[in-house]
């Protein structure tokens, strides 16, 4: 149930940023960028090295 | 009123990718191997025992009988768990089967559960590897060069249901349910057109409409008849047209929406099914348009999109538990299901928050935004393959969860009991109880059997044909009260036949 709490606490936030944002177009709309800068950042800290090498050698066999 | 048995009792299977870092060569035999062998959660390595069941004898209900000596298999890595559930090496793969529920809800906790087991084992691994080397664990079902493994879901299923009233109804509900239970996959593979980003890890390999394979020219719906049950009551429905899932919600979902549809069949309240004209080209064709305007043309001439032809199921089934009632956990079920359609219908990355592949496109859709790569960047590659790490410190999905942008149904304290603790409703809980308190007593075991050496002339067998009996309920305080293994084969009763 607390999951559907802050289901909606997230949905009426996203709803306000929207309104907040065609008002005022700066702040919010940064705020978000930020975040996402963020996000990004976190998870360029643990992406696996060299990434082309790491693809180029991830190879399985068929399964099933 | 009938029994009802579609879906009554569900499990997941899941084949793991494995790799180890700086080490080229790796055997993934050898390694997954290593890692079934080093999950400390295991208190018997015990065999797997192989031998076909005769109906006649096996439709009896709990008890022992004397078991046949010569039948093992031997030699392979397989290991039963205290929570009912199997962890072993399959082909070249690392591969965890839940234990049997009675609960879409229950299911999914324990197919969660078996990525903790597998991240454990690959962690107590590690410790027998080079300083440099690494090995990692990852929940998909591709390497993005053409090579795919399963996973499977299953579902008990009467035998009285004709089998091809299964595949007329099935046929196109697995073809549009991708857009809910798709992980989402950078390009194409096995020969399909080219495609920047596609709905499912799996569409690209399926090229029958029904069939046995599994491995090659895999089938839309699968014929395996291994009901590891009386099969003379029961069919188990082994689907292999899924993507395993790290989403809580997109597990449930998985598991519950099918089984909604089971049930639909097995009362024959859905209707006429809808027929397509090319339900493998179908299939592919869906998965790569994650913007979901595709329609796939039916036999009357018409077309309809996946996103409508998840709605009629939906709506018809709505239309009947409206009528008689559901249970919660459909209850539940079909509220998430009509939600979910809602927002992949307004935008699909507003389901970024309960489907993997909504999630992986936002991602992916951000890295693009920032660092201005194309769609055939590798470093999109490995975000896409990353999500999947099973390790919580380096998996993407693990990042979302931390940074509060996956919607989840679960605590972390309840995935990590669900490793330990069987379902209390079916022989799972027998199978995990008998493991953790006799495990060194338990010579062999498989789906519908157990095999004890209490340390008398022959081995006692205790079948398991009826998923729904050795539960809590019926076998709880027997085992309480059982201080050995021979206390607790004796108490069940039997013959030495």
């Amino acid at each position: 149930m607390a999951e559907q709490e802050r289901k909606q606490t997230q949905r009426e936030e996203t709803t306000e940023e929207v309104t907040e944002t065609a008002e005022a177009s700066s702040p919010v709309g940064e705020e978000l960028a930020e975040k996402i800068d963020d996000l990004l950042d976190e998870i360029d800290s643990v992406l696996e090295e060299n990434a082309e090498e790491f693809v180029k050698n991830y190879v399985q066999k068929g399964g099933e | 009123m009938t029994e009802r048995i579609a879906g009554a009792v569900l499990g997941t299977e899941t084949e793991f990718g494995i790799t180890i870092r700086n080490q080229p060569e790796f055997n993934p035999v050898l390694a997954s191997s290593l890692v079934i062998n080093s999950y400390a959660g295991s208190r018997a390595r015990i065999q797997w025992s192989y031998e076909e069941e005769s109906p006649g004898r096996d439709a009896r209900g709990f008890g022992y009988e004397p078991a046949p000596m010569a039948d093992f298999e031997s030699g392979l890595v397989n290991v039963v768990l205290t929570n009912g559930a199997r962890l072993y090496v399959d082909h070249a793969h690392p591969e965890y089967s839940t234990p049997e529920s009675t609960d879409p809800l229950e299911a999914a906790l324990h197919d969660k559960a078996g990525e903790i087991v597998l991240e454990r084992a690959a962690e107590a691994a590690g410790s027998a590897l080079a300083p440099e080397e690494r090995l990692l664990i990852h929940k998909n079902n591709s390497d993005g060069k053409g090579n795919s493994y399963g996973a499977h879901e299953n579902y008990l299923v009467a035998r009285s249901v004709p089998f091809g009233e299964l595949v007329r109804h099935l046929t196109p509900f697995f073809v549009s349910r991708q857009i809910v239970t798709g992980s989402g996959k950078v390009g194409s593979e096995n020969g399909r057109p080219d495609v920047d980003f596609q709905i499912t890890q799996r569409a690209d390999f399926f090229e029958e409409e029904v069939g046995l394979e599994t491995t090659l020219k895999r089938p839309i719906v699968n014929t395996r008849d291994e009901p590891h049950a009386d099969p003379t009551k029961y069919r188990r429905l082994h689907v292999i047209i899924g993507d395993a899932n790290l989403s809580e919600t997109q597990i449930f979902l998985k598991l519950a929406t099918t089984r909604l549809v089971l049930e639909a069949i097995e009362a024959g309240t859905l209707g006429d099914p809808v027929t397509l004209t090319d339900p493998v080209e179908s299939v592919w064709r869906v998965s790569h348009d994650p913007t979901l305007a595709t329609t796939i043309r039916r036999s009357d001439g018409s077309s309809i999109s996946a996103i409508e032809l998840q709605w009629h199921y939906l709506e018809t089934i709505a239309k009947h538990a409206e009528m008689e009632g559901v249970s919660d956990v459909d209850g539940r079920a079909l509220a998430e299901w009509e939600e979910t359609l809602e927002l992949l219908e307004s935008d699909p990355r507003s389901a970024a928050d309960r489907l993997d592949w909504a999630a992986k496109l936002d991602l992916l859709e951000q890295y693009r935004e920032r660092d201005g790569l194309t769609w055939t960047d590798p470093k999109l590659r490995l975000v896409d393959l990353q999500y999947h790490d099973v390790d919580r410190s380096k998996g993407l999905y693990h990042q979302l969860v931390g940074a509060g942008r996956m919607r989840r149904l679960f605590t972390d304290d309840e995935v990590a009991q669900a490793a330990i603790t069987p379902p209390d409703a079916t022989r799972a809980y027998f199978r995990g109880r008998c493991v953790e308190k006799f495990g060194s007593a338990i010579v062999a075991a498989n789906w519908d059997s157990l095999i004890f050496d209490v340390g008398e002339d022959a081995l006692k067998r205790v079948p398991m044909m009826e998923p729904r009996r050795g539960g809590r309920s019926m076998v709880g305080a027997l085992i309480d009260g059982s201080d050995t293994a021979a206390d607790l084969v004796h108490a069940l009763g039997g013959s030495d036949g």
